[in-house]
């Protein structure tokens, strides 16, 4: 059996393949390159080799996937209302399809859903698929990845896109494993290889260290569950036009294996997720009493609060207001960020806020480098004096 | 009293990423001194199982699929409470991406004996997908809920629990045999103890390799994969702007014009 990496004859032992590999996977015994168990066939050792010495498995192909066409999103929702990273598939969605000349359809699972289909048309689908039957009023597991799975393999799209939503990550993989294709979780970049015409899922590994870039060999479609709120949502075009597909539901050809016994619904839905501004508090507070100061200062700006994982690993608040890799990811157009220090896990859940401000008291703090503004200074002297300013001028009655 | 419950729980050996650095001058994960761990999400499962044994009677065994050093991991998880541990190993597994992973656990599961609940945890922090638990779910033809916070009870072959979605928490009640994957909500995972430590020490780890799976090797591993990864790369930096230093009162006042001049207030 041929290992996915193969060091040849030609290997001098020069070791550069050795400094290459990200994952010190690679020692030299005796006068060859020797690939450990360390491996992640990452391909980093490949192309650095002088004699060309070491060979990845290559993908058996290209095999033909030419009826296979369109981008097809799923759009989730609740109530008949579509959660909004629906939306921002279809503006991606929209762009990858126009790069390969191909349509974007999306397809609507749930009861009473003539509204969410015209509003899909509106950004941007040319086709919607709706499967409306009051058996399917919420979500579960087993019915919707079968019409899922069903609807995947008579429609033929080339890619197909899921939200990374608690649901989305739920649902991604029953899908995936039915179709026997392969998936790509929680992406925060796509794009298209301009010579294969492959799709790029491009996401965070070893909690945002690195990134990795994944396609989808020998089976289709190219499924990846995406991030919320890092892709720009498709406006609404009244003037677009689309079909709508109403398709028929055989509630007893479904499987349902799971009951739903009770639905407690969440109790607040302040949430960072959705705020225009995000005023956040960091281990730089010094104290759980911090959060006040930081909670005055939204206020007057009109927005949420967030955390740092450190603050929420305290208990100085709640999980809910976590910002990061293993809290939420949030998009506002203002992220005001005080005694945060701004570690890459941290920063995966807040880089693509459209405007970035910090206060820190070190202005090597890596928040600094990647602020739009950054003040170097004590945030319990800086916050106090910027509340009053804001609050001067709402008194003022100036605009 | 019933006989119990046959409780599979998969874990996976990590690095301890929140060591894990990358070196921005040569490119490499730092790794030197990095210790391998029971992936932190699985500790969770295995408090999970544990408790369901405590409960319910039965048997924890812990599986793992990875290179000969996962062994450590599995010792470690005998040293917590469980039973039984299982190495997947083989190097026609290398490369796997979650479709293998979960059709190798699934086979080694299915030739390991009856189960009546497989518990995985969230999610790794390598690979950090989340996917293979369900995953595995279709390839044993069985129910799959993931997100559990809470289980309820197990009665009459039927599982009733919690879980936490986005916007709310459902409870559900499922069939046995059936997959979960749990969340950190199901509760603090215990410490070793002595006995377990000695239990560790004495226990026989039994390896399942292709031989005894008997699988075609192009389904598994790298060759079994759909997904390939073909770069990786350290995150571009938000690109920053300016870092500015004065007294309090000008920096709250270069604040305010910033928002101002991005129409922000
Ligand atoms: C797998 C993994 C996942 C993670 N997920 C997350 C996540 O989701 N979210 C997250 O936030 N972190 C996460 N982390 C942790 C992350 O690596 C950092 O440890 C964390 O973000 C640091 O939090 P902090 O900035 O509040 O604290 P620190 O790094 O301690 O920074 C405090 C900052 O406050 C400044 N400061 C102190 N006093 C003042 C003052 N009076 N005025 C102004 N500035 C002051 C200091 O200069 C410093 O920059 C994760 C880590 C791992 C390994
Ligand atoms: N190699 C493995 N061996 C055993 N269990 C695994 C392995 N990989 C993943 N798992 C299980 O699947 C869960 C999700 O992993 P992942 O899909 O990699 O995020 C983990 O928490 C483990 O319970």
């Amino acid at each position: 059996m041929s290992k996915p990496v193969n060091v040849g004859d030609a290997c001098t032992g020069c070791g550069v393949c050795v400094s290459a590999c990200p994952f010190g996977a690679i020692t030299i015994v005796g006068d060859k390159a020797q690939i450990g168990d360390a491996c992640r066939v990452c391909g980093a050792c490949e192309p650095v080799c002088p004699v060309k010495a070491i060979t990845m498995k290559k993908v058996e192909g290209p095999q033909s996937f030419s009826d296979w066409r369109g981008v097809l999103v799923y759009a989730e929702q609740r109530e008949g209302k579509v959660h909004p990273v629906a939306y921002e598939l279809l503006g991606r969605g929209r762009e990858l399809a126009e790069t390969l000349g191909e349509p974007v359809y999306a397809i609507v699972i749930g009861s009473g859903l003539a509204k969410a289909a015209e509003e899909l048309v509106k950004r941007g689908a040319d086709k919607v698929l709706t499967y409306d039957h009051s058996s399917l009023a919420t979500y579960r597991d087993d019915p919707y990845s079968q019409i899922l799975t069903e609807a995947v393999k008579e429609l033929k799209p080339s890619i197909f896109l899921i939200g990374a939503t608690s649901i989305g990550r739920a649902l991604g993989p029953r899908v995936a494993a039915k179709l026997r294709t392969g998936l790509t979780a929680d992406c925060t970049s796509l794009d298209i290889d301009p010579e294969i015409k492959v799709l790029l899922q491009t996401r965070p590994a070893y909690g945002g260290n690195i990134m990795a870039t994944i396609y989808t060999q020998n089976s289709r479609p190219q499924m990846a569950t995406v991030r919320y709120k890092v892709m720009t949502e498709a406006k609404i075009d009244p003037a677009h036009k689309g079909e709508i597909v109403k398709k028929s539901v055989d509630p007893s050809k479904l499987q349902d294996r799971v009951k739903i016994l009770a639905f407690e619904a969440a109790k607040e839905q302040v949430s960072i997720v959705d705020a225009d501004i995000v005023v956040s508090g960091g281990k730089g507070l010094g104290e759980p009493k911090g959060f006040d100061l930081i909670q005055r200062l939204a206020t007057a700006l009109g927005g949420a609060v967030g955390a740092s994982r450190p603050t929420v690993d305290e208990g100085w608040i709640e999980y809910r207001h976590q910002v990061g890799l293993s809290g939420r990811t949030v998009r506002p157009k203002l992220y005001l960020a005080c005694g945060i220090s701004g570690a890459v896990q941290h920063q995966a859940g807040m880089k693509t806020s459209d405007v970035i401000i910090a206060i820190n008291k070190d202005r090597e703090a890596p928040i600094c480098r990647i602020s739009t503004l950054a003040a170097v200074g004590d945030l319990y002297e800086v916050v106090p004096r910027l509340i009053e300013k804001i609050k001067e001028q709402k008194g003022s009655g100036v605009p | 009293m019933s006989v119990g419950l046959n409780i599979v729980i998969c874990i996976k050996q990590v690095p301890e990423t929140t060591e894990v650095e990358f070196d921005k001058e040569t490119g490499r994960l730092k790794r030197e001194g990095v210790a391998a761990v029971i992936n932190p999400f699985d500790e969770y499962a295995i408090e999970t199982g544990l408790r369901l044994r405590e409960k319910h009677g039965g048997r924890v065994k812990v599986i793992s699929m990875g290179p000969p050093a996962a062994e450590q991991a599995l010792r470690d998880a005998i040293a917590m409470g469980c039973d039984e541990g299982i190495l997947v190993s083989d190097r026609v597994f290398g490369g796997a991406d979650t479709w293998a992973t979960s059709l190798t656990l699934a086979k080694s599961i299915q030739l390991s004996g009856a189960h009546d609940i497989i518990i995985c945890g969230l999610k790794t922090t390598d690979g950090d997908t989340g996917q293979t638990g369900p995953e595995m779910a279709e390839h044993l033809g069985e129910p799959c809920i993931s997100y559990v916070s809470q289980i309820i009870d197990v009665k009459d072959r039927k599982i009733t629990l919690k879980r936490s979605l986005d916007d709310g928490v459902e409870t559900l009640e499922a069939p046995l045999p059936l997959i979960i994957t749990v969340s950190k909500d199901v509760g603090q995972p215990r410490l070793a103890t002595l006995r377990g430590r000695l239990a560790a020490k004495k226990a026989v780890i039994n390896t399942i390799t292709n031989k005894e799976m008997g699988m075609n090797p192009k389904e598994l591993g790298l060759d079994g994969s759909y997904t390939r990864v073909t770069k990786i790369f350290t995150p571009e930096p938000h690109a920053g702007g300016e870092v500015i230093e004065g007294t309090p009162d000008q920096l709250a006042d270069a604040i305010y014009a910033k928002l101002k001049e991005t129409k922000i207030i």
